[in-house]
């Protein structure tokens, strides 16, 4: 339980996709910028990266390893993923169009979003060889899918109210628009360079 | 052989996501309102924004849910947009004046001249920072063509130091209006009988200096109008197109020759 616990947390604070390794940035800057938005792009990550997990990780574990097919795995995962993508579009636009329509562009941009291939390889490489056999790697591996979805939902959330700070404060007006959004974000980033370390110390 | 599996492997994959996404597509389809696509094919698709939606498709969304919305806001698409749309929908079509740019200097080469020799950026809105544009009229068009760049059908040439708008091209949607940054561009009905092609406010004896072609606000054409369409105000006339019934008394008496003819009925003028 404990080690569930450190897998989520050091998922979200310490190796934080959007602000440590620096995946996902397209929708961090494109749909950040209102509280809203950047919260519902955020939950819709944590569903597509849980599922592609669920997906991908069987996938890997049943099918591409025992066939020493492992090398195929960036091509696998990108199709199952841009179909699961396709999937949750065609749902949420019978189910929840008031979501999609603020969605927008960026749902498709899911598909190609590395941020959810990086945790479904991530996964692949860290727990496949846990021990427990399929289950037991199985559970990290979703706890940590849960964390990353955490992490990126965090990181929107902390960002955009950055962003609306920002956008209010009188800025020079030759950083206007994206360069002061970059330079806030760098910012932000280097923020989260404060917390290597402290999962450890904490749970460890 | 191996190939032969990860071949396999693979396809059957793509197979089954393939399979599962046409089945979800059949049973999530979400329904169109079919007249959506039926109204967008009424309208130009030159995604002008003249009737104040976001593109065509915008406008034809906006038309089918809101059935109070007028049908006859497409100005390139003009009357016959109107009348296919009020036809897919049911609705009266009413009418659509054709609408024209008018630039409304005339200022070319010969009647003005340039106060600096500009080397900038070949754009209207860089030139106006500098000193109020190129031009000895700060008033007047600038003629680098900022209107030409923008106008989506082409109907914008210039033409000895003047922008000049081709009438039977001209769609008017106003965007050439707006990006003017003189505002020397206005937008008339097509129909039109005459027009003031000066857009200069200064007094009569400023105007004069800078330009030989420009209005200098000596009211004649106001005093002579028998309906009351020609006004000064600021040292400029400007014509009611309602009133107006084309008579061509003012453009007899106008000495600067600021006002252009285009459709007289009574007289035979010609313009100095």
């Amino acid at each position: 339980m404990k080690e569930l616990v450190a897998i989520v947390m050091a998922a979200i604070l310490v190796n934080n996709y959007v602000l440590s390794q620096f995946l996902g940035i397209c929708p961090f800057l494109g749909v950040s910028k209102k509280l809203d938005q950047a919260a519902g792009m955020s939950v819709a990550v944590i569903f597509v990266m849980l599922l592609a997990t669920a997906v991908t990780y069987p996938i890997q574990f049943f099918v591409l390893n025992p066939n020493g097919l492992g090398y195929l795995q960036t091509i696998v995962f990108i199709l199952v993923i841009a179909a699961l993508v396709q999937l949750v579009e065609i749902i949420l636009k019978k189910y929840i169009p008031a979501l999609h329509a603020s969605l927008g562009v960026y749902l498709p941009l899911i598909t190609t979003n590395c941020a959810v291939l990086g945790v479904c390889i991530s996964n692949v490489d860290n727990y496949l060889t846990a021990t427990g056999g399929f289950a037991g790697g199985f559970v990290q591996a979703m706890f940590n899918s849960l964390g990353s979805g955490l992490g990126f939902l965090l990181a929107m959330v902390l960002f955009s109210g950055v962003r609306s700070r920002v956008d209010k404060c009188k800025c020079p007006e030759c950083f206007k628009g994206m360069p002061i959004t970059l330079i806030s974000a760098a910012i932000v980033s280097v923020s989260f360079m404060g917390f290597a370390g402290i999962v450890e110390n904490l749970l460890g | 052989m191996e190939i032969g599996i990860a071949v396999a492997v693979v396809g059957v994959i793509g197979l089954l996501c393939a399979v599962m996404l046409s089945v979800a597509s059949k049973f999530m389809a979400v329904e169109v309102d079919e007249r959506i696509p039926m109204v967008r094919e009424c309208l130009p698709g030159a995604n002008c924004g003249a009737c104040g939606f976001a593109g065509c498709d915008g406008y034809a969304a906006a038309l089918v849910e809101d059935p109070d919305l007028a049908v006859n806001l497409c100005v390139p698409g003009g009357a016959t947009a109107a009348a296919s749309i009020g036809k897919v929908l049911g609705r009266e079509a009413g009418d659509v004046a054709k609408q024209v740019a008018e630039v409304r200097c005339s200022g070319t080469c010969e009647a003005t001249s340039v106060k600096m020799d500009y080397k900038g950026l070949e754009s209207c809105a860089a030139a106006k920072l500098l000193f109020g544009g190129t031009g000895k009229c700060v008033y007047g068009c600038i003629g680098l063509g900022d209107c030409a760049q923008v106008c989506p059908v082409g109907a914008i040439h210039i033409n000895g130091g003047l922008a000049r708008v081709d009438t039977s091209v001209c769609i008017g949607c106003g965007l050439c209006a707006k990006t003017c940054p003189n505002h020397v561009i206005a937008i008339r009905p097509a129909d039109a009988h005459m027009v003031v092609d000066c857009n200069s406010h200064q007094k009569g004896a400023g105007t004069r200096k800078s330009c030989s072609a420009g209005c200098i606000g000596c009211k004649l054409c106001e005093k002579n109008c028998h309906t009351g369409a020609i006004t000064v105000t600021d040292n400029l006339a400007s014509i009611d197109y309602a009133k107006c019934d084309g008579c061509g008394k003012c453009i007899e008496v106008c000495k600067a020759g600021c006002l252009v003819a285009l459709n007289i009925t009574k007289a035979e003028v010609v313009n100095g």
